[in-house]
């Protein structure tokens, strides 16, 4: 059998310690100690989060605290306006907005979360990302605002239908939040922010806690019977179900949120005839594209029982020679019990129903372009 | 008695029949499977060749054949149950049966001895 890799220096989150009192089992990723599953495995994990409550450790990822020099949040907005596309000025004290900084060539530099905590902004991001995304806010914003990391907290996802019963027992003002509301709640004592949000397609919530409470916090959690830590296995499995965009994967510095089906994070503001049209870096290439674009992101279905991975190529016939796309992210859909992936298309392979070809150990294997989110999306909107 | 690549493929012979599959420590280290590729029943392979893909949540890793021959068996129940693999790996998780070419070749397999070493080196 062909062997992994081994691993170099890592960092530990502040769960570290939880992670190996539980059985996980540990693997680097982005540079940091990290559970890819505990005992019961990735296919029990996934099944769990679905069905009860899934517990994750997300505090690799960067938080970083964006403060507006004046002390006027709109100043924050308006300069975090200039690195993305979104519409932060419109987004209202105690919401939360999915966005990405782009490049000039309209390419993603990274995708990321930003919330409005009334005085000033806190921006979660990939954790292979995060130093760049603070020296590029720095570099950029620095005339506007402080960019400060949040190194002393941890990040967690309670995730799954019997989230909001389970976080409710340590706070039932959680009950109130819709889908990407964000607030401060005070969890054992410790102010936490809590966003009714996540990376499973479930409805559940994100909650970032001072790094000393969130190994309590944890236990206090995993007490209920509904509630099991998951690692990072089933976190992927569960995105990719979900039809969840990951970083290095699904984007990188050379596809444009239209290429990736992100438009629907453009801010109508943002738009053409919209009031702060463009001023983001690439506007011009992603507003354009707004009207069609050479390749698109799409949900596809192998057919059989073999997981096609992450950069198989993609044909438009069983027996081209050049292929016309590429496979982005790829495994096994464990609720469906079936294979699934995403990939880039030409638009006119893009609808859904399509029959496309892989090249899977030598051969060609027919994919069928399908809508996404595989599983449907249980977020609550109210 | 069962034989061990240093790439932790299993092989039992009975009579002039070998038996492979993966070991508990590869099962371990791959996780949940969900596939499993298996050779066509006739193929000839020398040794070291790669006969079957064992694939995961995760990842897809090739199994190598312990010794050169003929497979005369492929486990069919790994297609609807992949998850044998997992359960019972030197049991009913079994991948394929061949008939090897040079039986010298077996006797240059590890022991379980050898192979526990092996693996509690890793």
């Amino acid at each position: 059998m062909s062997e992994p890799r081994p691993a170099g220096e890592l960092k530990h989150t502040p769960l570290h310690a939880l992670h190996v009192r539980l059985g996980g089992r540990m693997v680097p990723f982005a540079g940091y100690d990290m559970p890819v599953q505990y005992s019961s495995g990735i296919i029990k994990e996934h099944l769990h989060t679905r069905t009860a409550a899934g517990l994750f450790d997300v505090s690799h990822m960067g938080q970083i605290a964006l403060r507006p020099r004046s002390g006027h949040i709109a100043d924050a907005a308006r300069a975090l306006e200039a690195l993305l596309p979104a519409d932060i000025l419109g987004l209202a004290p105690g919401r939360q907005r999915y966005t990405m900084f782009t490049n000039d060539d309209g390419g993603i530099l990274d995708d990321l979360m930003v919330a409005n905590h009334g005085d000033h902004l806190i921006l979660v991001v990939n954790a292979a990302r995060k130093v760049f995304d603070e020296t590029h806010l720095r570099s950029h914003l620095s005339a506007a605002c402080s960019a400060e990391p949040l190194l002393d907290r941890a990040l967690l996802a309670l995730q799954g239908p019997a989230a909001e019963a389970v976080l409710e027992t340590l706070a039932p003002e959680v009950s109130a939040l819709r889908f990407m509301d964000v607030r401060a709640v005070t969890l054992l004592g410790a102010t936490c922010f809590v966003s009714r949000s996540g990376y499973t397609g479930e409805d559940g919530f994100e909650i970032s806690a001072p790094a000393n409470v969130a190994e309590p916090l944890c236990d206090a959690l995993l007490r209920h019977p509904a509630v099991a830590p998951i690692g990072l296995g089933a976190r992927d499995s569960l995105r990719l179900e979900a039809g969840l965009c990951l970083y290095g994967a699904d984007l990188d510095e050379t596809t444009t949120p239209v290429e990736a089906a992100l438009d629907w994070t453009i801010g109508k503001a943002r738009r053409p005839g919209g009031e702060r049209s463009g001023g983001f870096p690439g506007a011009e290439i992603i507003l354009r594209q707004l009207g069609g674009v050479t390749r698109q992101r799409v949900g596809l279905r192998p057919e059989g029982r073999a997981p096609v991975r992450a950069g198989a190529p993609l044909f438009r016939n069983e027996d081209d020679a050049a292929p016309g796309g590429v496979v982005t992210s790829g495994g096994f859909a464990v609720s469906l019990n079936v294979p699934v992936a995403m990939g880039y298309v030409p638009p006119d392979t893009a609808a859904p129903g399509t029959r496309v070809f892989t090249e899977l150990r030598g051969k060609r294997l027919g994919m069928i372009v399908s809508k996404l989110p595989f599983v449907p999306a249980r977020y609550k909107h109210r | 008695m069962l034989r061990f690549t240093r790439d932790h493929e299993w092989l039992r012979m009975e009579g002039d029949i070998a038996t492979v599959g993966i070991t508990p420590f590869a099962q371990e280290k791959l996780g949940d499977l969900v596939f499993v590729e298996l050779p066509g029943v006739g193929a000839a392979f020398d040794k070291g060749a790669v006969a079957a893909t064992v694939e995961s949540v995760k990842a897809a890793a090739d199994v190598y054949t312990p010794v050169a021959g003929e497979v005369i068996a492929v486990n069919d129940r790994l297609a609807d149950e992949p998850g044998l693999v997992n359960a019972e790996p030197t049991g009913n998780g079994w991948l394929f049966k061949m008939k090897p070419a040079d039986p010298a070749e077996i006797d240059a397999l590890l022991d379980e001895k050898a192979y526990d070493a092996l693996t509690s080196a890793a």
